[in-house]
């Protein structure tokens, strides 16, 4: 229980990161910890970046993620895995879903979308996950399920058993979506393990 | 909210100020969506034996609560912290009248500018109208804290402010259920003119009552266990409230802090003692030197803002390295990256008035909604845009100033739930006083921007059920308007004629436009067709990529390949529509001139 940690989600507007941190939010919270999360909504959510920040301890005061103390962050498009950069230190790790969407300057070409843009992570010994969460959840046969194979691929790096994620995902997720949840989650973690 | 256990919830700090509302026992709500205040309404409209509603705009919505309390029910009104503003002539006397039923104004403040035009700090309302305001500091404390609201309120005779800011709203956390109070008094028709009937001779004795009421106030907090020293090393002492509370315990968790749950009226012999028990004091606040400039005022020394920033959020790494300022570790510094700023949706029916206006020579008067964001590039078509329903007087007034012949210079842009709020007394004043601008209302029968709340366009309540629907061509014309034009905006060569023509008159005139928001439940349920690009026929002209829509998108040509794959050897590139992303809006469709975008079959 003296594990304490910090979460960052980021991605665009409409990707539904929220849900990712809740079953993540869930799960430490069925394990016994404190946690807090901070939410943006209103303006930002229109297809702009967004971040959540997931904070969990023994008892957890500030819902607000410092700068340069994310020990995970969980990224669900390339660009916004680099972009809150100032949040990470050495040795953090980066799940980061292989997706690009393009910002309006790119859309409409006035700026490029920068090349091999993970490697600002990589070359500052930051760990990256890549998942390719969207493939992985059109095999497992529900493309919706992508957020979950995200939620699989982080429950690696945290301290609880897998057995309360799956308890999670059982109570938490309507019936008819529930087996095909579960094996997102399982394939999720495979790519991390 | 998510139960965790049998009395442990997982809810937003909104979610539990909705539960401790509920557990207070209040019977009547009213107030006007603005963020990050909306969801505690929303959700407080979920439960059994409490009546909810959307008020046009947040004054209506206290002096609904207001009247509320008058016949001796429990009432809360919300807004976010500049709805206070247009709130604050029913607030300010309401503090003479005090309450029946108790009586809370939950102020949610918006420091950062999130989502806000400014961050103004709401508990100078609370020294200005005289009255207690409570500030808690995580969801758990603002469920407690309202609920005790009601008692404070009850107990002197005084309506009582909550205030929250983004931090408190939109954070989540563990909150324990509590107790249902259903003992206060029932309601009924007191005749009181001594205490409700604000004239000014009765206004004077109230006077006098409202300095009573607070110095009894101020007793209160002496004691009150909301305000709490928690002891630990006394060489630095912290002074706080609200969410600065929790940056101060995480970044310096040995020292002594005095938490403060109520910042107004101050306790002040509880502050003396603390102060003189401590080496050296630091009050830590976001944004005003609120509780510093008081405290100071006692002669207290202290430091505060000399050290701590007074603009934007704070964050424990701000506190600690203000007052220590080599304790930062080194920071990765950001990587230059495209930028990406909130959009209006694929399909968004703004995006055709904004595309328009931005092929005109005209200055927009713009206003607060989802369409603020067509100031963005590529179409930069809003030139201001200050509060809500300042659109139309503003553009009223540049008239006048221009003079001349000044009547297809300046157009006003106001949503529809934002000209019900406050852009109708704009709207009068510009047939009144005779001026010739043009007034476009984006009606997408919604309040789109805080997340799809109804209003009196919509037809329908807080509860979805069926309400009368306001008509807003009848009302233009009621108010005097002789030139209303009804457009749909998604036909952008159409309703570029419409606008040309309402501009060009010189008289009054509105152009509505008509076409529901996209994100609307049933517009999500329709199966949308999509539009595609027909590249062969594709000129590289960017007619549509100029309109900005998320779902197109522009291929730049390497050197030779235009000739390569057949286009004209001068073609820089080609667009293409991205038909998941598409929501069938057409408008791309209606400016391509060579016939390279089709509306296909269904996805």
């Amino acid at each position: 229980m003296e594990d304490t940690g910090n979460i960052l989600f980021s991605g665009v507007g409409g990707q539904g990161i929220l849900l990712a941190s809740e079953i993540t939010v869930y799960a430490l919270l069925s394990a016994g910890y404190d946690a807090k999360k901070s939410e943006v909504h209103g303006m930002a959510q229109r297809g702009g970046s967004v971040t959540a920040q997931l904070r969990y301890g023994k008892k957890v005061y500030s819902p607000l993620i410092e700068p340069g103390c994310a020990d995970i962050q969980m990224a669900f498009e390339m660009m916004e895995a680099v972009r809150y950069l100032p949040f990470l230190h050495k040795g953090s790790k980066v799940i980061v879903n292989t997706q690009k969407i393009l910002p309006p300057s790119v859309a409409t070409g006035q700026a490029e979308y920068p090349k091999d843009v993970l490697n600002h992570l990589i070359e500052r010994d930051i760990v990256v996950v890549p998942v390719d969460a969207f493939d992985i959840a059109k095999e497992v046969g529900e493309i919706k399920t992508a957020n979950v194979v995200m939620v699989g691929a982080l429950s690696t790096f945290l301290p609880i058993d897998p057995a309360i994620y799956e308890e999670v995902i059982r109570t938490r997720v309507p019936e008819r979506f529930r087996d095909v949840n579960l094996q997102a989650f399982a394939a999720g973690r495979k790519v991390s393990e | 909210m998510t139960k965790i256990n049998n009395n442990a919830l997982w809810m937003s700090g909104n979610e539990a100020i909705a539960l401790g509302v509920y557990e207070a026992g209040v019977k009547v709500a009213s107030g006007y969506p603005g963020t990050p205040s909306t969801e505690i309404m929303e959700n407080l409209s979920k439960y059994e034996g409490v009546y909810t509603e959307w008020a046009p705009n947040e004054k209506v919505g206290l002096e609904v609560a207001l009247g509320a309390s008058f016949a001796g029910a429990r009432a809360l009104a919300t807004m976010k912290h500049v709805g206070v503003n247009v709130a604050a002539d029913p607030l300010f006397t309401a503090s003479y009248t005090g309450v029946c039923g108790g009586l809370v104004l939950v102020s949610a403040d918006d420091p950062e500018m999130h989502s806000s035009q400014n961050e103004q700090d709401n508990r100078n309302y609370a020294f200005a109208a005289k009255m207690p305001m409570l500030e808690p500091s995580d969801p758990s404390e603002a469920k407690e804290l309202v609920k005790l609201a009601f008692d404070l309120s009850e107990d002197l005779d005084t309506p009582v402010m909550l205030r929250i800011t983004t931090r408190v709203s939109h954070v989540k956390g563990v909150v324990e259920k509590g107790e249902i109070n259903s003992s206060h008094a029932a309601c009924g028709i007191k005749k009181i003119p001594g205490k409700l009937v604000m004239l000014p001779a009765i206004a004077r004795k109230r006077r006098v009552v409202v300095e009573e009421r607070m110095e009894k106030c101020r007793e209160l907090a002496e004691t009150a266990t909301f305000n709490r020293v928690e002891e630990g090393d006394t060489k630095r002492g912290f002074i706080t409230s609200g969410v600065s509370y929790l940056y101060v315990k995480e970044a310096f968790p040995e020292a002594t802090v005095l938490k403060l749950g109520m910042c107004w009226p101050l306790p002040e012999k509880k502050i003396r003692d603390f102060a003189s028990m401590v080496d050296e004091l630091f009050i830590v606040e976001e944004l005003d030197p609120f509780l510093e400039t008081h405290i100071k005022a006692m002669g207290i020394d202290c430091r505060g803002k000399d050290c701590i920033p007074n603009q934007g959020e704070l964050n424990t790494a701000i506190v600690r390295q203000s007052i220590d300022p080599d304790s930062g570790p080194e920071l990765f510094k950001p990587v230059e990256l495209p930028q990406r700023p909130p959009n209006m949706c694929a399909g968004c029916p703004h995006r055709g008035i904004f595309f328009n206006l931005s092929r005109m020579k005209v200055f927009v008067s713009g206003d607060i909604g989802c369409y603020t964001l067509g100031f963005l590039p590529p179409l930069s078509a809003m030139d201001s845009c200050v509060c809500m329903g300042a659109s139309v007087p503003i553009a009223h007034g540049m008239a006048k100033a221009l003079g001349g012949d000044s009547h297809n210079q300046v157009v006003s842009v106001i949503g529809d739930s934002t000209f019900i709020h406050s852009g109708i007394t704009g709207l009068i004043n510009t047939v009144y006083n005779n001026s010739a601008s043009t007034l476009i209302i984006l009606d997408n029968s919604i309040t789109a921007m805080t997340g799809q709340q109804h209003n009196p366009t919509t037809g329908y309540n807080i509860k979805g059920e069926a309400a009368s629907r306001l008509d807003m061509e009848a009302l233009c014309r009621a108010v005097g308007v002789k030139h209303v034009y009804k457009v749909n905006p998604h036909d952008v060569v159409e309703t570029r004629k419409v606008l040309k023509e309402a501009v060009e008159l010189k008289e009054p005139s509105v152009v509505i436009s008509e076409a529901p928001c996209v994100l609307l439940p049933e517009m999500k349920e329709r199966k949308p067709v999509s539009y595609f690009t027909n590249q062969e026929n594709c000129v590289g002209c960017m007619s549509c990529i100029r309109l900005g829509c998320p779902a197109i998108s522009w291929t730049p040509f390497a050197e030779g390949e235009a000739e390569e794959r057949g286009y004209r050897k001068k073609q820089k590139g080609i667009s293409k529509i991205d038909e998941i992303l598409c929501n069938d809006c057409g408008q791309c469709a209606s400016l391509c001139k060579f016939n390279a975008i089709t509306r296909g079959e269904g996805k």
